[in-house]
C-alpha cells in the first residue's frame, strides 16, 4: 500500500512537470496551429544557460530569473525566424522545422557544453518530507515543483481571463482575422504567445533537471509525455494541460512502478492510442471549431 | 471622402474585382448591391486590407489604404463587419465588445463606448457574460455591429449584415443604421443582397456585376431604374 | 516549340511505366556493379550501407510525400527488422531471404498495429505517436534481456559468398539488388491507381473519400509498406554490422531517418539516394572536418547532429522539395519541359507551372494576401 503511496506522489510530481510542458505546447498549438516538438529542447538549451551561470558562481535564483528570461525571448525569436515564414504552408513543414530544431539544439548543447552528465544543484532538499513521523515520498523540492507549476497555471488564468493583453491573445487564436479587424496586432501577439509558452518550458526544465540525468536528450522522454499529458486535456484546452499532466504523471508512475520503467513510453502510447481512439480532442475541448 | 479608384483583385487567374470607382462621403450610407459572385465581399476585402490588390487604389483622408496593413487601417477608423463572422464565438459578449475597443488604448473611453453599446442594443446588455456561440442570428449580427463600434469608427463597412435574419430584425437593424449615420457621421458602405432593404435607407448605390460597376448613381435613380433591378437586383 | 522538344524528350524513353523502371534499376545495377569492383572492401561495406538506408528513406519517402504521412518512428521499424533477423539466425536458422522476408513481415505487423488507430490521426498526433514508439521499442528490449541480449545485442552471421567474391562485395551486392528490387516495386506502386489514391488522400482526404477511395485502408497500406521498408533495411543493417543492438537505434536514428529523407526530397525515389549517401557518410566528414579545424571532442562528436538539425530547417525553409526536388526543377528550366510540379504535402511547387494542387482549406487566398506584421 505504502507503494501505491509513493508512486501517487511521484506520479503528482512528475506530473506537474508534463503539466508545464503541455502547456506550452497547448498554447502554440492553440495560437499557430503547431506542434512545438522542440519544447524540450528549448527548454533543455535555457537550462544548460542557467548550469553555465551556476558554475560561474552565480546565484541560484538569479541563474533561475535568466534561465526564465532567455525563455521568453527564446520562443519569441523561434517564432519569428523559423515559424512565421512558414505561415501558410503545410502544416507538415512547421513540424518538421521543429524536429530540425530539437536536433539542432542537442546537437549544439552537446557540442558547447559536453555531453557528459552533469548534476544540476536543487534549491531544496530533496529528501523525503517527514509526516506524522515516517518519511514520505515527497521532498521539500516536490513541494517547490508544485507550488511553481500551480503559480504558473494561476498566472496563466489571470492573464487569459483579466488582462486587455489575455484577451488579445485568445481572440488571436481562436479568429485571427476578425482579431486583425478589431486592431489586435496578431502577428505580435503570436510572437508572445510562442514566448510565454517557452517560459513555461524552461521552468520545466529548471524544474526537472536535479532529478535527470542532465544530458542534452534529458527532456525528450517528458516532451513525449507532455505531448501525450496535452492530448489527454485537449490540444485547445490550457486547463485541460494541468490536469492531463496529472493524469498522465499518475498513470504513468504507476505502469513504471509495477510493470517496470522501461515499459512507461509503451504505458504513454497506450494512453495515445486510447484517447485519441475514444475522445480525439481530449477531456477538456470545447466543441466550437476554430474560426477564421 | 471615401474614395475607391480603379480598383482590382485577382484570386490566381479570376479577376473578382476589374476596375471599380467610387465615392463616398461623411454622414451617409452608400449600397453596394449585386448577385451572388459579383464581387462585394472582395471589394470590402481589399478597402480593409485583408486582400491585396493588384490595381488600384483607395483614398481616403489622404492615406491609400491599399497600402496599409489591416491593423493599420483600423487605427485609420476603418471598422469592417464581415459576413456571418463578426463575432468571435469563445468569448463572451462583453469580451466581443471589449476586444473592439482595445487598440484606441483608452480605458475610459471603452467603457464610455461599451455603455453607449448597450443603450443601442439593449440585448446585449442582458446577454453580457454568455458566450458568442449561445447567441441567435439578430443578436450576432447586432453584437458585431457593436463591436465595430466600439472602435469609434468613421467608415463603418457592412458585408450583407441581414443575411439569415428574420424581416423583422432586419427592419430594426437597418432602422439603427439610419439614425447612427449623421449622428456619428459615419461613412457607410453597405453590402446587401437584400436590394431593396438596402435601396430605402441609402442615399448612394452601387451595383457591381462580374467584378465591374454597372451604375453608380444616387440610391432612388438606381431603385428607379426598372430594367437594372431586373437583371441585378432581383426585384 | 518547347512542346516539340518535350515530345522529342518524352520518346526517348519507352512508354510503359514497368520498363521504365526497369531500365532504370537496370542501368543502376550496371552502375553499382560496376563501381562495387573495383572498390576497396571497405568501400564496398559502405556501398551496402548507402543501399539499405536507400530503402528505408524510399518506404518513408513514398509514405510522406505520396500519402502525407509523417513517421518519426521509423528507427524502431529498423530495429524489429534487424531483432527478428538476429534472432532467426540464431534460434531458426533457413535461407537469406527467407529470413529477410519473415523480418519485413514483422515489422510490417507493428506496422500495421500502429497504422491501425492512427488512421484517424492527422499530422501532429501521428508524429507525436511514432515519436514515443521510436522512444519505447529499444526500451522495450533493453527489458528482456534475454531474448535481446541486453546492451551488448546479438550477433548476426554474414551470408557466404561463393567462391572468389570477398563477402563485404558479396553482401553489398545482395543489399543493392534488393534495393533496385524494392524501387522498382515503389515506383511501380507510386504509378499505379493506388499511387493515384495515395496522392488523393494526401491532398484532401474528405474529397477522396467522397470519390469513393477507401481512406483509411490507403494510410494503412501505405503505413505498412513503408514499414516493411524499414525492417528489411533493419535487417540488412545488422547484417553490415555484425550485431544488433538498441544502441544502434536510438530516437536520433529516426530523426535522422527524417533529415535524410527530407534532404532527397519527399515523395520522390532518386532523393533517398541522395539522403542515403548522407547518412553513410555524413559522421565521417563532420569528424574530419572537427578534426582539420581542431574543434575538439564534443564538438565533433556533435557536429553531425548539428548538420543535421540544420539541414532539416534550411530544407524547409528554402527548398521544401530537397535536393531532387531541386535537380528536377533545374532540370526542367534547362530542358524547358514546363511546370515542374513537386511533392505538394513538403513544400509548395518549385518551378514554372501552375501552384501545388493543394486545395485551400481556408477561403481563397488572393496573390499577394497580407501576412501578419
Amino acid at each position: 500500500m505504502s507503494h501505491f503511496f509513493d508512486l501517487t506522489l511521484n506520479g503528482i510530481s512528475a506530473g506537474m512537470i508534463y503539466a508545464a510542458v503541455a502547456l506550452g505546447l497547448v498554447l502554440i498549438w492553440r495560437a499557430t496551429r503547431v506542434i512545438n516538438f522542440a519544447q524540450g529542447s528549448m527548454a533543455m538549451f535555457t537550462t544548460y544557460l542557467a548550469v553555465t551561470l551556476l558554475d560561474r558562481q552565480v546565484g541560484y535564483w538569479e541563474a533561475f530569473v535568466v534561465a526564465l528570461l532567455a525563455g521568453l525571448a527564446f520562443g519569441a525569436v523561434v517564432e519569428r525566424v523559423f515559424i512565421r515564414p512558414l505561415r501558410g504552408k503545410p502544416e507538415i513543414n512547421a513540424v518538421i522545422v521543429t524536429l530540425g530544431l530539437l536536433i539542432l539544439l542537442e546537437g549544439l548543447a552537446g557540442a558547447i557544453y559536453g555531453v557528459r552528465n552533469r548534476g544540476f544543484p536543487a534549491a531544496f532538499s530533496q529528501s523525503g518530507l517527514s509526516i506524522g513521523g515516517r518519511r514520505v515520498s515527497f521532498s521539500h523540492f516536490d513541494v517547490f515543483i508544485l507550488v511553481a507549476v500551480v503559480a504558473l497555471m494561476l498566472s496563466m488564468v489571470v492573464l487569459f481571463r483579466a488582462t486587455d493583453l489575455g484577451l488579445r491573445m485568445r481572440a488571436s487564436a481562436f479568429a485571427p482575422e476578425m482579431a486583425r479587424l478589431a486592431g489586435v496586432r496578431v502577428g505580435r501577439i503570436l510572437t508572445l504567445g510562442w514566448a510565454v509558452a517557452s517560459f513555461a518550458g524552461s521552468l520545466a526544465g529548471l524544474l526537472v533537471a536535479p532529478t535527470a540525468a542532465f544530458s542534452p536528450d534529458y527532456m525528450d522522454l517528458i516532451l513525449v509525455y507532455a505531448f501525450t499529458a496535452a492530448v489527454v486535456g485537449g490540444l485547445d484546452s490550457p486547463a485541460g494541460s494541468l490536469i492531463g499532466g496529472l493524469l498522465t504523471g499518475l498513470a504513468l508512475s504507476y505502469v513504471g512502478g509495477y510493470l517496470g520503467s522501461s515499459l512507461e513510453p509503451l504505458g504513454a502510447a497506450a494512453i495515445l492510442i486510447v484517447v485519441l481512439g475514444s475522445r480525439p480532442e481530449g477531456l477538456f475541448a470545447r466543441p466550437t471549431p476554430r474560426q477564421v | 471622402m471615401l474614395e475607391v479608384r480603379e480598383l482590382a483583385v485577382s484570386y490566381g487567374a479570376v479577376n473578382a474585382l476589374d476596375g471599380v470607382s467610387f465615392s463616398a462621403a461623411p454622414s451617409s450610407i452608400t449600397a453596394v448591391l449585386g448577385a451572388n459572385g459579383a464581387g462585394k465581399t472582395t471589394l470590402l476585402r481589399a478597402m480593409t486590407g485583408l486582400v491585396h490588390p493588384r490595381a488600384g487604389a483607395v483614398h481616403y483622408d489622404g492615406d491609400d489604404l491599399t497600402a496599409l496593413g489591416v491593423e493599420d487601417v483600423v487605427r485609420r477608423g476603418v471598422a469592417h463587419v464581415p459576413a456571418g463572422r463578426g463575432v468571435i464565438d469563445q468569448l463572451t459578449v462583453e469580451e466581443n465588445l471589449r476586444l473592439g475597443s482595445l487598440w484606441r488604448r483608452d480605458r475610459v473611453d471603452g467603457r464610455k463606448a461599451m455603455a453607449e453599446t448597450y443603450e443601442l442594443f439593449p440585448i446585449l446588455a442582458e446577454r453580457r457574460r454568455k458566450l458568442g456561440a449561445t447567441l441567435s442570428g439578430g443578436e450576432r449580427q447586432m453584437l458585431a455591429i457593436g463591436r465595430a463600434l466600439m472602435s469609434r469608427p468613421r467608415v463603418l463597412l457592412l458585408d450583407e449584415p441581414s443575411l439569415g435574419l428574420a424581416p423583422r430584425v432586419t427592419v430594426e437593424l437597418m432602422a439603427v443604421l439610419v439614425d447612427l449615420t449623421p449622428l456619428a457621421a459615419l461613412t457607410v458602405i453597405l453590402v446587401e443582397q437584400n436590394a431593396r432593404s438596402a435601396l430605402s435607407i441609402a442615399q448612394r448605390a452601387v451595383v457591381i456585376n462580374l467584378g465591374r460597376v454597372v451604375m453608380a448613381d444616387t440610391a432612388a435613380a438606381v431603385g428607379a431604374d426598372a430594367g437594372l433591378r431586373h437583371h441585378y437586383l432581383g426585384f | 516549340m518547347s512542346e516539340r522538344r518535350r515530345l522529342r524528350v518524352q520518346s526517348l524513353l519507352p512508354n510503359q511505366p514497368l520498363l521504365r523502371h526497369l531500365l532504370a534499376a537496370g542501368g543502376g545495377a550496371v552502375f553499382f556493379l560496376a563501381i562495387t569492383l573495383g572498390l576497396s572492401a571497405y568501400r564496398d561495406f559502405e556501398m551496402g550501407e548507402i543501399a539499405l538506408y536507400a530503402i528505408v528513406l524510399a518506404g518513408m519517402s513514398i509514405l510522406t510525400g505520396v500519402n502525407g504521412q509523417i513517421s518519426l518512428g521509423h528507427g524502431g521499424f529498423m530495429a524489429v527488422g534487424a531483432y527478428t533477423f538476429a534472432i532467426l539466425q540464431i534460434h531458426a536458422p533457413m535461407p537469406l531471404g527467407l529470413e529477410l522476408i519473415i523480418s519485413m513481415a514483422a515489422s510490417a505487423a507493428l506496422g500495421l498495429m500502429v497504422a491501425m488507430p492512427a488512421t484517424r490521426l492527422r499530422g501532429p498526433y501521428l508524429a507525436g505517436m511514432t515519436l514515443i514508439l521510436a522512444l519505447g521499442l529499444p526500451q522495450l528490449a533493453d527489458k528482456y534481456t534475454a531474448t535481446f541480449g541486453g546492451d551488448q545485442g546479438l550477433a548476426t552471421t554474414a551470408p557466404t559468398p561463393p567462391a572468389g567474391i570477398n563477402a563485404e562485395q558479396w553482401l553489398a551486392w545482395i543489399e543493392i539488388l534488393c534495393a533496385l528490387v524494392v524501387l522498382v516495386l515503389l515506383a511501380n506502386l507510386v504509378r499505379s491507381r493506388f499511387g493515384r489514391s495515395m496522392r488523393a488522400v494526401r491532398d484532401n482526404e474528405i474529397a477522396a473519400a467522397l470519390a469513393g477511395i477507401r481512406v483509411a485502408r490507403t494510410k494503412v497500406f501505405a503505413f505498412v509498406v513503408s514499414a516493411s521498408c524499414a525492417g528489411l533495411a533493419g535487417a540488412f543493417l545488422g547484417l553490415s554490422t555484425g550485431v544488433v543492438n538498441t544502441g544502434e537505434f536510438a530516437l536520433t536514428l529516426s530523426l535522422y531517418l527524417l533529415a535524410a529523407m527530407v534532404l532527397g526530397g519527399a515523395g520522390s525515389l532518386v532523393g533517398p539516394w541522395w539522403g542515403a549517401v548522407v547518412l553513410v557518410y555524413l559522421p565521417q566528414w563532420s569528424t574530419s572536418i572537427s578534426k582539420s579545424f581542431s574543434l575538439g571532442n564534443s564538438v565533433g562528436a556533435n557536429l553531425a547532429v548539428v548538420i543535421y538539425g540544420v539541414v532539416l530547417i534550411v530544407v524547409m525553409l528554402a527548398a521544401p522539395s530537397g535536393v531532387q526536388g531541386g535537380l528536377r526543377w533545374l532540370g526542367h528550366r534547362a530542358l524547358r519541359l514546363g511546370a515542374a510540379r513537386s511533392s505538394p504535402i513538403i513544400g509548395v511547387t518549385t518551378g514554372i507551372g501552375p501552384e501545388a494542387e493543394r486545395p485551400p482549406s481556408a477561403p481563397p487566398t488572393a496573390e499577394h494576401e497580407r501576412t501578419n506584421p
